[in-house]
């Protein structure tokens, strides 16, 4: 079966008053129907800006994507009208994003907001649009929904407009939701509420999903597959069993060793990864992770590692010594 | 640190705080229409040289405590026992003295430093407000001093925060709050907004620095893991009372208020084979109003083990085990 969703040699730049930051640079990954893939990684890394490329969502100026392909369902959106573009948006598409607030207009009725997704992308009347508003809100989780219905964004909770716009990504049967930290502006117990409602539906109606993250935890609890990302590029991939038990990029490696654990008592001070994050204006040809990197060589500086597989086919690494990392396991060490 | 060189003395011990805020309504003429009672009857005490995490979701009432103790508030009722004074009642005077003490780091490193100053001057100004180092030469190694302290180059000095990173920041905040010395430091989610991989390394540099000057910390944060790791003892609250408080191993080993085991079990672990062996269900519901809160256990509209008696009597904390105080009717 071919993929739902093919990305390939995505490169986004951005151009301000300096230099231009290459905020993705040579991306490529899939999604098969009904998966959840997970993109983790730290600020600046890349994982917002690729996903809103997907989307064509960059603002242009100062965004502009200056390469690859993305098949989304055999098409090539990069290719897409903008009108197009506009249909698979809220339609075979769905998004979820962070701040609920912004993503919801604070004028309109949540029913309107709903129905008038409903109106414009599959054609139904209004009394249709208001009875399968009704059946959302239910699925979601929203007691009484025609009295809800009725009221506006600031009448809800921030996890009840989280799950008003999981209802709006589910309106129109879409066969991908984009959810970008979803919940990080979330309290842990009602990020565990939305997660599982995300998780339940997607399953129930075979979508596939893509977390985007810096939560290493909701990875681990969420995703069939990861991408790691750092300064724009994908570092490594794979299952999550085998990232997290067997990572084969350094980095992947630093940041799984890292993080405090809830489930264990304290052993020792934290390793952190050291230095600074990158800055995306002074990249040059080598691996943007060596300056933090022990294990760095003179042929990081070279070039780019490119992402190949390891010993296992599934499971790629961006490292020119992602071998040697074996010894070196991170989550179960 | 370990126990042992934890003093089994109090520093700070908060006896009955209450913080309530008025609720009005109008805008030429405000009427009264009710109250939060962001604090609600709490009590505890942080041991010299200890780490005292004090954890909870928004609107649980930590931050508003924290504030209390540096008094940014003037609590409605009870007492701050600060190494036997009652900060709840200092006039400004006795209280600018007492603020050498104690001091803050925000969580916010874009917005508790003043953007048209320069490090040096942030770092600085504290001494200056308070008198000590009067000699601007003296001050300025001081400041140096400060930065090689919470592993900033002296160059730093002389920079804007703006051209810093929000880690380098932080460091900042720290280098600010030792400035005068204190004792004791209310780190208000001090780690929450850096990444994961700079977040280790401010972590490192507050137990680095608890050790080297013994500093008593109250560390309030609604990140689970890093109070695991930071915290000798950890204190739970919700909706403006601590539900439970017990020493670190045992609240998260042992943890037995049911509002701590939902919220222990809402934190994914960075493991994929440990999440997948958990079995889980998430806490039904969200955190009630806390103008209008529930009768009886705040939490009891919530709870999986709720009776009648919940309803109608608020739970007060019972010791259950050394060290292990509880709010709750059914835990036994």
């Amino acid at each position: 079966m071919p993929p739902l969703l093919d990305v390939r040699g995505l490169r986004t730049e951005f151009r301000t008053a300096g230099r231009p930051v290459r905020a993705v640079d040579d991306v490529s990954y899939t999604v098969d129907p009904g998966e959840t893939i997970a993109i983790v990684g730290e600020s600046g890394s890349g994982k917002s800006a690729g996903a809103m490329s997907i989307l064509r969502l960059i603002p242009d100026p100062p965004g502009r994507i200056t390469g690859g392909q993305i098949l989304f369902a055999g098409r090539d959106l990069m290719r897409a009208s903008n009108e197009e573009m506009r249909r698979i948006r809220g339609g075979d598409i769905g998004m979820v994003f962070q701040e609920p607030m912004t993503s919801l207009n604070p004028v309109l009725t949540i029913g309107r907001q709903i129905t008038e997704a409903i109106e414009q992308h599959r054609g139904a009347d209004r009394a249709a649009a208001e009875k399968r508003a009704v059946e959302l809100l239910e699925l979601v989780g929203i007691a009484d929904p025609q009295r809800r219905l009725k009221q506006y964004p600031h009448q809800f909770s921030g996890g009840m407009r989280q799950r008003v716009m999981i209802a709006i990504a589910l309106a129109c049967d879409p066969k991908l939701i984009i959810a970008d930290e979803p919940t990080t502006a979330l309290d842990v117990t009602i990020q565990a509420q939305i997660l599982e409602l995300m998780r339940d539906l997607t399953r129930r109606f075979n979508v596939a999903l893509i977390i985007i993250t810096h939560n290493l935890g909701v990875v681990a609890r969420y995703a069939n597959r990861v991408n790691v990302m750092y300064a724009g590029r994908i570092v490594e991939s794979g299952l999550a069993e085998a990232v997290y038990h067997r990572p084969r990029h350094p980095y992947t490696v630093a940041l799984l060793r890292s993080v405090p654990r809830l489930d264990r008592p304290r052993q020792a001070r934290l390793d952190p990864v050291e230095g600074q994050p990158p800055d995306l204006t002074r990249l040059d040809e080598g691996c943007a992770f060596r300056s933090r990197c022990r294990f760095a060589v003179d042929a990081c500086a070279q070039a780019q590692p490119p992402l190949e597989a390891t010993e296992e086919a599934s499971h790629l690494a961006a490292c020119f010594r992602s071998d040697e990392l074996g010894g070196l396991t991170g989550a179960a060490a | 640190m370990t126990a042992a060189q934890v003093d089994p003395r109090p520093l700070l011990e908060v006896k009955g705080l209450h913080m309530h805020f008025a609720v009005t309504e109008g805008v030429m003429r405000r009427r009264r229409i009710g109250e939060v009672k962001a604090v609600d009857g709490i009590d505890f005490a942080v041991r010299r040289g200890e780490t005292l995490g004090l954890v909870g979701e928004s609107g649980c009432g930590k931050t508003t405590t924290g504030r209390c103790i540096l008094r940014l508030e003037h609590p409605t009722a009870g007492e701050i026992l600060y190494d036997g004074v009652d900060l709840a009642k200092l006039q400004r005077k006795e209280l600018m003295a007492m603020r050498r003490r104690i001091q803050v780091i925000f969580q916010d490193p874009y917005s508790s430093l003043n953007p048209r100053m320069k490090v040096g001057e942030i770092i600085a100004e504290p001494m200056k407000v308070h008198g000590l180092e009067p000699d601007a030469e003296k001050r300025a190694a001081r400041v140096r001093e400060l930065l090689g302290v919470c592993g900033l180059n002296a160059k730093f000095a002389d920079r804007y925060p703006h051209e810093m990173s929000g880690g380098q920041r932080q460091r900042v905040g720290i280098a600010r709050a030792l400035a005068l010395e204190p004792e004791f430091i209310v780190c208000d989610e001090a780690v929450s907004a850096l990444d994961v991989s700079i977040q280790a390394q401010v972590v490192n540099l507050l137990e680095d620095l608890r050790e080297r000057f013994g500093l008593t910390y109250l560390f309030i944060a609604h990140d689970l893991s890093v109070v695991r790791h930071l915290c000798q003892r950890v204190a739970v609250m919700y909706l403006g009372r601590i539900v439970e408080l017990a020493d670190n191993d045992e609240l998260f080993d042992n943890a037995l208020h049911p509002y701590t085991q939902a919220l222990l079990a809402a934190v994914p672990v960075p493991d994929p084979s440990v999440e997948a062996s958990r079995a889980f269900r998430p806490a039904v519901g969200e955190v009630p109003s806390p103008i209008n809160p529930p009768s009886g256990c705040v939490f009891h509209p919530r709870c999986p083990i709720a009776v009648e008696r919940c309803k109608q009597a608020r739970p007060e904390a019972r010791k259950v085990r050394p060290g292990h105080w509880v709010a709750c009717h059914e835990v036994q």
